[in-house]
């Protein structure tokens, strides 16, 4: 099968929505065909979300089978960890560091999730405070699809997702995001 | 034609408009929501939409329209459809004019509803033909070919995506408009439009014969196929002994199972061939596979029989209930054919649930395997263990994220004033009956004030059975402002006249917030944008009789505190009408932070509250999160020692 899966997992709330739809315009733009799948509903209620993005030819379901994710998107550790099973063997697995506590009773570690991801999972670790920093609060899911697009994970290159942006996201915020784009970007040449 | 990234629902926006919809309706209800808000984001010419106060008036509304000859959209989702059955049944009956179509989206799982009810049964019961979708571009497509058969029949016809297919998107193709008709508008025809029994046994012998011939005819995206799985592989040349040999074997399925057994068997294959290629397969004696896709119930009946003829046995995958298996063996025993059909009632199909291609490839190895350890071992070399699934040993805990309230929600102080309210009127026994909404959610601890959930308006109801059956307790019944209007009136007029016992907490954050924030009858704005004369919950409370009317902000706390006390204390049908918006309706505010010097580590805000923007640090002191607190004040008010003040404003960003 020769497709391109991508599989994006946060909270609800962190824009893994905003963030599928930009992927998949830029893989159309590029003219492959795109099929993929959302949480939305009640889930969205700070629960765990994913977004599946496949993107090639004849793709025939819109979930990514377990083991077939080419590029795993994860905004927060406890949700990395949580769809880790999803990696293809080989592929590119970011995960923001910045745990968002349940708010049930009872915290977890994020950060020693994140270790062990890096260790056990090959998973290449972004700061999120630092994105905050760099980019502003709600910048994550664009910064960390320009690391992943740096890494060459995704099959388009910068001008589809340049172009997919412009077409995705308020003009308003245009410029912050292309900015958050090249934050991740930079952030990918230093794995 | 341009392709575009559409969403499910969207999808089925654009080829409503496509195929000429002139009026369309519905009540929000996940996972059908986004279907009315596309139709309302094109503002198409000459079409007219709106949220109907419920899906009932919805219907009603669609079908006055159908019958004045316009094509008719009602949009909900499957219990949606509860609400709307009295006019819906009938209906079928008295038939229509201009095409309708019935959408009604199932939540297999279920994701985000009560039941996991099958609209195709329910069209079975209910008699009417009934469209199948298994993506956006098949359902895109399929609306079209839903209101022209429903005008060809002279009846309502239902379209039934699931959850999948709703929320799911891909790249369609669109195709040109079709020709609009204006509608001839109404023509009194008394034989036609009145139903009388006369008429009801007439068009049910009607009925009767549609849904036969549409049994022999109806072939709209159904069809029989074949999938060799069998890899060909060089060193076998591409050919092997049995290779032309007929299926013996078949699998059947509708909606977005299709495209999992599709997938299914793509797997497979290339399993089978890495097994090959290690020398491990056999090499041979994997049968062809002949594959049913159904995609309208009915369907038509020779495809049936050409799938089924010959087979030995069919392996039927589909959510929900066993409709197109039912129909399977309906046809086995109509026709005597042999094959053995296996699916929910042999204990090879899920009894709850969605699919999932990961058990289908299990599923489908062990149904082709029949003794061929070559597909059977295929199941075994799992291709989903990469680094992680070896390691999951020292695995890290997985926080548990259970849906909650937002962070700053206005239903949490509501919830919060009537608890304290409840624990002062000390000794006293109090049920609190909930409803359907985001405030659901109010039954998660530490709040645990939803004691009762049943469906859309219940909980104002049930609350004075409750009542008359333990009449020494303080019933209270929260109700959102949509749901209010939506089946709540009803349930409060009950109440007056009844002379019950209940206070009602109303709960009116301004939307409907559960479903992504639609516009309902307490706005001042239709779907469409226009302005509206909004109706006032007060005056509705007001104008039914309710004497004990108490309207408070819901973000002055110690006012919402005060306003509960009252009635606790209070007999009769008494009112409480929370106002403050939905955090996601309105600019966020600024957040609030701990003064870390006079925390004192109690964690009352944090144990009382259950807000995601409060957590306990490590040492045991408050944190608030300034990326989620909006700055209600909330836990300002319940913290004794005053360390919750004003914070450093939060960067915000693009959303």
């Amino acid at each position: 099968m020769n497709t391109a899966n991508c599989l994006i997992a946060g909270v609800g709330g962190q824009g893994t929505v905003l963030a599928a739809r930009i992927l998949g315009a830029a893989a159309m733009a590029a003219g492959l065909d795109v099929r993929g799948s959302e949480t939305i509903g009640m889930a969205q209620r700070g629960g765990s979300v994913t977004s599946h993005v496949r993107m090639g030819r004849d793709i025939a379901s819109p979930l990514i089978p377990r083991g077939r994710a080419d590029v795993i998107l994860a905004f927060e550790p406890g949700e990395a960890a949580r769809v880790r099973d999803y990696l293809a063997p080989g592929g590119t697995f970011l995960v923001c560091d910045r745990p968002l506590a349940p708010a049930v009773k009872g915290g977890y570690d994020g950060a020693a999730a994140a270790r062990w991801l890096k260790a056990r999972c090959g998973a290449r670790v972004v700061s999120g405070e630092d994105v905050i920093r760099h980019c502003g609060a709600r910048s994550l899911n664009i910064a960390l699809i320009g690391a992943a697009a740096a890494a060459g994970a995704f099959p388009f290159g910068t001008d589809e997702l340049l172009a997919a942006l412009a077409e995705r996201v308020n003009a308003k915020f245009l410029a912050m995001n292309i900015a958050a784009l090249n934050y991740g970007a930079s952030l990918f040449r230093q794995f | 034609m341009a392709r575009k990234l559409l969403m499910g629902n969207e999808a089925i926006a654009e080829g409503a408009i496509r195929a000429g919809v002139a009026v369309a309706t519905g009540y929000p209800g996940t996972p059908s929501s986004e279907i009315l808000e596309a139709i309302a984001r094109r503002r198409p010419d000459g079409v007219y939409a709106e949220w109907s106060a419920n899906e009932k008036a919805a219907l009603e509304v669609a079908a006055g329209a159908a019958i004045a000859g316009a094509r008719a959209l009602v949009t909900m989702k499957q219990v949606g459809l509860n609400v709307a059955s009295d006019p819906l049944m009938s209906l079928n009956y008295v038939g229509v004019k201009g095409g309708m179509v019935v959408v009604v989206a199932d939540d297999p799982g279920p994701i985000s509803s009560q039941t996991e009810q099958d609209t195709r049964r329910f069209g079975q019961f209910a008699k009417f033909a009934v469209f199948d979708p298994s993506t956006p571009e098949e359902a895109y497509a399929m609306v079209a070919d839903a209101f022209d058969l429903s005008e060809e029949i002279g009846r309502p016809v239902l379209f039934r995506p699931t959850t999948r297919v709703c929320h799911s998107y891909a790249s369609v193709e669109l195709l040109p408009d079709l020709p609009r008709r204006a509608p001839e508008g109404f023509i009194k025809d008394d034989g036609r439009w009145v139903i009388f029994p006369r008429l009801a046994y007439r068009n049910k012998i009607e009925i009767e014969k549609t849904l036969r011939r549409l049994g022999r005819e109806l072939v709209c995206h159904s069809g029989v196929s074949h999938f060799d799985a069998a890899p060909r592989t060089d060193a076998d040349g591409g050919s092997r002994d049995g290779d032309d040999a007929p299926a013996v074997k078949g699998i059947a399925a509708g909606g977005v199972s299709w495209c999992y057994v599709r997938e299914a068997l793509a797997v497979v294959r290339e399993r089978l061939g890495a097994r090959r290629a290690r020398g491990e397969g056999e090499g041979g004696g994997v049968p062809p596979v002949r594959l049913l896709k159904v995609g309208t119930v009915p369907f038509a009946e020779r495809l049936g029989v050409e799938f089924l003829d010959g087979l030995d046995e069919a392996l039927v995958v589909e959510e929900l209930d066993p409709v197109i298996e039912d129909s399977l063996i309906r046809l086995c025993g109509l026709r005597g054919l042999k094959a053995k059909i296996r699916g929910k009632a042999t204990g090879d199909g899920i009894l709850a649930g969605e699919n999932t291609v990961e058990a289908l490839v299990d599923a489908i190895c062990n149904f082709l395997g029949g003794g061929s350890a070559d597909v059977v071992g295929a199941t075994a070399d799992a291709d989903h263990s990469g680094e992680a699934g070896k390691t999951d040993d020292e695995a890290p805990a997985l926080p548990v994220r259970p849906p909650v309230l937002c962070a700053g929600c206005p239903h949490r102080g509501a919830f919060f004033a009537v608890k304290e309210a409840a624990k002062a009127a000390s000794g006293k026994k109090a049920v609190f009956s909930g409803d359907i909404g985001c405030y659901t959610l109010g039954n998660a601890l530490p709040l645990d004030m939803v004691d009762t959930c049943l469906c859309m308006g219940a909980g104002l109801t049930q609350a004075q059975g409750l009542g008359r059956a333990e009449p020494d307790a303080t019933h209270f019944a929260f109700i959102g402002d949509s749901t209010f209007f939506h089946s709540g009136v009803t349930g409060l007029v009950n109440a007056v006249w009844n002379g019950a016992d209940v206070a009602v907490v109303i709960l009116d954050n301004g939307t409907t917030a559960m479903t992504g924030g639609q516009p309902h009858p307490g706005m001042a704005r239709t779907l469409m944008g226009e302005p509206a004369r909004r109706v006032s919950i007060y005056e509705v409370c007001k104008g039914v009789g309710v004497q004990d009317i108490q309207r408070v902000n819901v973000f002055d706390h110690a006012a919402a505190k005060e306003a509960a006390m009252r009635a606790a204390a209070a007999r009769g049908v008494r009112v409480i009408i929370y106002e403050g918006p939905c955090v996601n309706i309105v600019p966020k505010g600024d957040a609030l932070a701990v003064a870390s010097d006079a925390c004192r580590a109690c964690g009352l805000c944090v144990r009382k509250l259950g807000c995601p923007a409060l957590s306990e640090g490590a040492d045991g002191k408050a944190a608030i999160d300034g990326i989620l607190c909006t700055g209600c004040g909330l836990c300002r008010s319940v913290c004794p020692f005053d360390a919750i003040g004003a914070g450093e404003a939060v960067e915000g960003g693009a959303r």
